[in-house]
């Protein structure tokens, strides 16, 4: 990871197995305070792992985990965590006591957090009726509740719709601003490259790490568009479908057809991973 | 359909603890409950007392075991048949025959023993044919008294037990879902962030069911007293204390079983594998002193036999906390190592990354 500042909380060199297959495989990450960092990858990436690792969910077989006390962690599992059969004002009151929030404090911080998500609404709705958007929004307020130094949510958008996304993408900038570390999980990449820095996790290993500037730098060679897929196999390889076109990565010093593209971070990853694929030295 | 089979045949394969639950459980509880399932008195516990108890106990028959004989020394100063009459409260003993007093021997006999009674008025009238000279000549003109259930009613002695059956089902089967139903639904990952401690979640589970428990057996024993009749002679405190005790016990039962199953299936067969022999072992049905010693140990490990001890103890006989206290320490023992198991338990996933 480029700098890593010591006053961040993160992970270091962690592995995890699950039986015989290795989830993940020294990884390491470090989450600033004031910044988001958001891990991306495929599904079975190790993602959830590493994310449950660093909130304390789960013990690393190796490595070590930095993290400050639990009272100051906000956790979003891919359960949400929430109670079904709680309604929303009684699942966050839950939630605040045990964290030892004091009733009018929570009290205000649930109004306004309610209120910005868009379900004060649904306030006195059982939390197992809502959609699973709803859901997931109760979940990130619910982790937002004790004003944690270090908030970690994993895959909070998936399955919100668009108007919601922004409304937790503000949530999660406006934690960050106010000092705390946030580290959470997408499939999405254009979420991502809005992060200060970014892990790509796959196969249980870092492919990329930086921030999202940093990993387009870091390709080698060109990417470039052509209209067909490639027809020589080794091209072929190196290609991939995007927007109704196809993009052929070329590395330093072979040539091609087709026109150079400024790659983003979508190109990076997949960049990334075609070269752990094609030159498993790399890795 | 055949798919649906071999997908069930894989399902199953799967879930191995129910596959080994159908298939070793049946074979341990047959045999372990073939060998419990005896209504068959072959000693009574007998005490005697009075001048002639030393003539009694030589000329006893064989059914009836000698448990003890009146010391005038060490039994201070109470008479024979006041001492005769704890002994019987106090549970050491079915019966207990008292000489000295005109015309004949008198003999006392449990009525919440209800087996050993029932063997002792058997014997008592084959003697009183006159088939054994020598010890009608001891008993034949007895005066026979049965005390606490005078009619030997089955009621009076199964309502207190089953008090405890009762709450045995609704205890640990509720509490047996409350662990593995928050692993289920994703929740137990997020307690385990959370900054509570392991004894916390395990009370915090127990409490709210500890309540409803208690409320439950207060109206269990109200009902079984006013509608069948069943005395509560005793102190409702210590009655109050063991029933305390027990449904801890019982709850923490369920949530241990929670805590050590993946899947709420799981959890309800363990409890109701745990129900069973408690119903058959605790001496509710079948007396304690007919299951054979090979099995009868497993009956002083279930919460139950404790409880039906001291509800019978209580209710029907009077019996004090002092002559009862073995029963409450063994309950509060079973009460500390639920505890501690599920402690250790709720820190392996609560805290999983301490203490490693």
């Amino acid at each position: 990871m480029s700098g890593p500042a010591p006053e961040g909380w993160g992970a270091h060199g962690v592995s995890v197995r699950f039986g015989t297959r290795q989830a993940l495989d020294g990884v390491s990450l470090n989450a600033l305070p004031g910044q988001v960092t958001v891990v991306v990858g495929a599904d079975g990436a190790g993602k959830t792992t590493l994310l449950r690792c660093i909130a304390g969910a789960l013990a690393p077989g190796q490595g070590t985990v930095r993290r400050p006390d639990p009272r100051r962690i906000g956790y979003l599992p891919p359960s949400t965590g929430i109670y079904g059969d709680l309604s929303v004002a009684e699942n966050l009151r839950f939630r605040s006591a045990s964290y030892g929030i004091p009733a009018p404090e929570a009290q205000r911080h649930v109004s306004e957090y309610l209120e910005r998500t868009g379900l004060a609404a649904a306030r006195d709705r059982l939390a197992g009726q809502l959609s699973g958007g709803m859901l997931r929004k109760l979940g990130v307020v619910a982790a937002l509740l004790p004003e944690p130094e270090l908030l970690v949510l994993d895959e909070p958008t998936t399955g919100v719709d668009p108007v919601s996304r922004a409304d937790l993408w503000w949530l999660i900038a406006s934690t960050a601003a106010g000092g705390a570390a946030v580290l959470m999980s997408t499939s999405y990449l254009d979420e991502a490259a809005r992060a200060a820095q970014v892990l790509v996790l796959d196969a249980g290993r870092a492919l990329a790490e930086g921030t999202p500037a940093e990993i387009v730098a870091a390709i080698p060679g060109t990417i470039t568009v052509v209209a067909e897929r490639p027809a020589a196999e080794d091209e072929r390889r190196r290609s991939w479908r995007r927007a109704g076109t196809w993009r052929v990565w070329r590395p330093p010093g072979v040539p091609g057809p087709g026109e150079p593209v400024t790659p983003d971070l979508q190109d990076a990853v997949c960049v990334a991973a075609l070269r752990r694929e094609l030159e498993p030295s790399h890795a | 359909m055949r798919a649906m089979i071999v997908k069930e045949f894989r399902q199953l394969r799967r879930d191995r603890r129910t596959l080994a639950m159908m298939i070793v459980m049946p074979v341990l509880l047959l045999v372990i409950l073939g060998y419990a399932a005896s209504f068959d008195v072959s000693a009574v516990p007998t005490v005697v007392a009075g001048p002639g108890a030393a003539a009694v106990a030589k000329v006893l028959p064989k059914t009836f075991q000698l448990a003890g004989t009146y010391q005038a020394g060490t039994a201070g100063a109470q008479t024979p048949e006041a001492w005769a009459r704890d002994q019987l409260r106090d549970g050491h003993a079915a019966v207990a025959i008292v000489t000295g007093s005109a015309p004949g021997p008198q003999v006392l006999i449990d009525g919440t023993q209800l087996f050993d009674a029932q063997k002792t008025l058997q014997e008592l009238s084959a003697l009183g044919s006159g088939t054994a000279a020598t010890t009608a000549s001891v008993t034949g003109s007895a005066s026979v008294q049965i005390l606490y259930n005078p009619e030997l009613k089955t009621s009076y002695i199964m309502i207190p037990g089953l008090a405890g059956v009762i709450l045995v089902f609704v205890g640990t089967v509720i509490t047996s879902l409350g662990v593995v139903r928050e692993r289920q639904a994703g929740t137990l990952e997020q307690l385990a962030v959370m900054p509570l401690r392991p004894a916390d979640v395990f009370l915090g589970k127990i409490i709210p069911y500890f309540a409803v428990s208690v409320a439950d057996l207060a109206i269990v024993v109200a009902v079984g007293v006013a509608v069948f009749g069943v005395p509560f002679i005793g102190s409702a405190a210590v009655f109050g204390l063991g029933a305390l005790l027990f449904v801890f016990v019982t709850l923490g039962l369920g949530v241990l079983i929670s805590s050590v199953s993946q899947t709420q299936g799981q959890a309800i067969q363990l409890a109701v594998m745990t129900l069973l022999p408690q119903v058959l072992l605790s001496g509710l049905i079948f007396p304690l002193s007919s299951i054979v010693a090979g099995v009868r140990w497993i009956a002083y490990l279930l919460p139950l036999t404790y409880f039906t001890e001291i509800s019978r103890g209580v209710m029907l006989r009077a019996q004090p906390l002092t002559s009862l206290w073995p029963s409450f320490l063994y309950l509060a023992l079973l009460g500390a190592v639920v505890t501690a198991l599920a402690t250790l338990r709720f820190r392996a996933f609560l805290a999983p990354g301490e203490g490693r």
